[in-house]
């Protein structure tokens, strides 16, 4: 009688608790998979400088950086937003979800420069099957500088570089890890050269590692900063270290970057190398980036 | 004549070896009367003014028990494919925060659905589904056939953001709908 009501009570338990163990068997029945993490940092910029991010396959971004001139210009000048403003346009396009290109043109005054870069994503940070702490970047980038033209050297009497002395080139390698969904930092070693510099003034080769990082306190906003600190820096050097702070804005397409900078710099080379403001004298600055989808990803 | 002897002055050990026997009948029972998921395809519809959304997800799993009419099912978020990239990113990243909550899942009871009958077949599925970490009991009329010994499940419903605290930034309310229509197709083998 007793071994009845036992039978009885493991058949009802057998019963109650089968969705749950059907579930189990499901989670065995699965293959282990590789979580790969995203969104390390929500733009394909952390400040002024690259971030580790690639646009997705068929993705095309719109890149507009505007700095305005210094606050301490003072109100006369609207505390910068009077004066020559530092401004990019660029367009970046994702080739594969890993390997981007991108081109820009800068200008603050006379300075123009045109950039063109390679981005590649070597390794991705993940959990799951296959684990692996970071996430790496590689980009080269190529730098020309169109300044001055014929005209203006005649009128300035200054010599007329060669096209070889108007490139710069700048090799960085962007590390990355998110710490969690609120938190992820970056380092990235960073090479630039520039085939005619000052000698009395300035180095050929720089060597410079950024530092950025981002905190995110709601789904949309983000606070963000970066710093970079250079390694080589030439004795008469009348440069300083680039550094930024500021606020990041996601709406649906869009990227707003509000953010105050002593930097100039729009591309890897001129925020290494010729950040003129010492990092307390900042300027006001916006990043805006607009996102098209070119091509179907199915 | 040893064995008999231990049976004979062994009660308890007979006691368990006949709970053993019938629980492995039962359980060979109903490992004979379950099915597993071969083709799943689940897509979700948002119909919004500005941009209607579509994904879809073919990476889902399931087990169905014909006898006990128990199922389960089981949808990774992060598979669903929109057309463009950056969707894909807010839809993990926003609403459904998928490093937190990367299964979508239901357990539950299919009912009205026979065995033994052939064409299509109404049923429904009762039971818990909990999307985005929120658990709530829901009754989804669908279809099921079974043909060949491969069985079909079908179901169109829809899906209260709010009911799984799914939240909606405010620049972003025009973009997506309130609620979200969700198709369900799965094709089973048995198991």
């Amino acid at each position: 009688m007793k071994n009845i009501f036992t039978i009885v009570f493991l058949l009802i338990a057998g019963c109650l608790c089968a969705q749950d163990d059907l579930m189990k068997e499901l989670e065995q029945n699965q293959k282990p998979e590789i979580n790969y993490v995203t969104q390390t940092f929500k733009g394909t910029r952390i400040i002024n400088g690259q971030s580790v991010e690639t646009k997705g396959k068929g993705e095309l971004e719109f890149i507009f950086s505007h700095r305005f001139d210094k606050i301490s210009t003072g109100p006369y000048q609207v505390w910068g937003l009077d004066g020559y403003p530092a401004v990019r346009l660029g367009l970046e396009y994702g080739i594969t979800d890993r390997l981007g290109v991108g081109i820009g043109r800068n200008f603050y005054y006379n300075n123009k420069m045109e950039d063109l870069y390679l981005r590649y994503k070597i390794a991705r940070q993940s959990t799951g099957a296959k684990s692996f702490p970071v996430t790496i970047t590689g980009i080269g980038t190529m730098m020309y500088q169109p300044y001055p033209n014929a005209t203006d050297a005649a009128n300035n009497s200054v010599p007329l570089p060669s096209t070889s002395d108007r490139l710069s080139y700048v090799a960085e390698l962007l590390i990355a890890r998110k710490f969690s969904s609120k938190f992820s930092a970056q380092i990235a070693p960073t090479f630039v050269h520039r085939n005619a510099v000052d000698k009395s003034l300035e180095n050929n080769d720089d060597i410079a590692i950024a530092f950025g990082g981002r905190f995110k306190f709601t789904r949309s906003l983000s606070l963000i900063g970066e710093y970079y600190s250079r390694m080589n820096v030439h004795a008469n050097s009348p440069y300083y270290n680039s550094v930024g702070a500021g606020l990041d804005i996601e709406t649906g397409g869009h990227v707003f970057q509000l953010i105050f900078t002593n930097s100039l710099g729009l591309n890897p080379n001129t925020i290494v190398t010729q950040t003129d403001t010492k990092p307390g004298d900042l300027r006001f600055g916006f990043n805006i980036t607009r996102t098209f989808q070119l091509a179907k990803r199915k | 004549m040893e064995i008999s002897y231990v049976f004979k002055n062994n009660y308890s050990l007979m006691k368990k070896i006949l709970l053993i026997a019938v629980g492995i009948a039962v359980a060979f029972l109903t490992q004979a009367q379950k099915f597993t998921s071969d083709k799943t395809y689940v897509k979700f519809f948002s119909d919004a003014s500005i941009e209607d959304i579509t994904a879809e997800n073919t990476k889902s799993s399931s087990i169905f028990n014909e006898a006990t009419g128990d199922v389960v099912f089981s949808i990774p978020i992060k598979e669903f494919e929109f057309d463009k990239s950056l969707m894909k990113e807010h839809f993990n990243e926003k609403y459904m925060e998928t490093e937190q909550f990367p299964k979508s899942t239901f357990q539950g009871k299919i009912s009205g659905y026979q065995p033994s009958g052939t064409g299509e077949q109404k049923a429904t599925a009762i039971g818990k589904m909990t999307i985005h970490g929120v658990t709530q009991d829901v009754q989804i009329p669908g279809t099921m056939t079974n043909a060949n010994g491969v069985l079909t499940m079908k179901a169109k419903f829809m899906v209260k953001l709010v009911d799984y605290k799914i939240k909606i930034p405010q620049l972003l309310w025009t973009n997506i709908a309130e609620e979200v229509e969700v198709t369900v197709e799965f094709n089973y083998k048995p198991l």
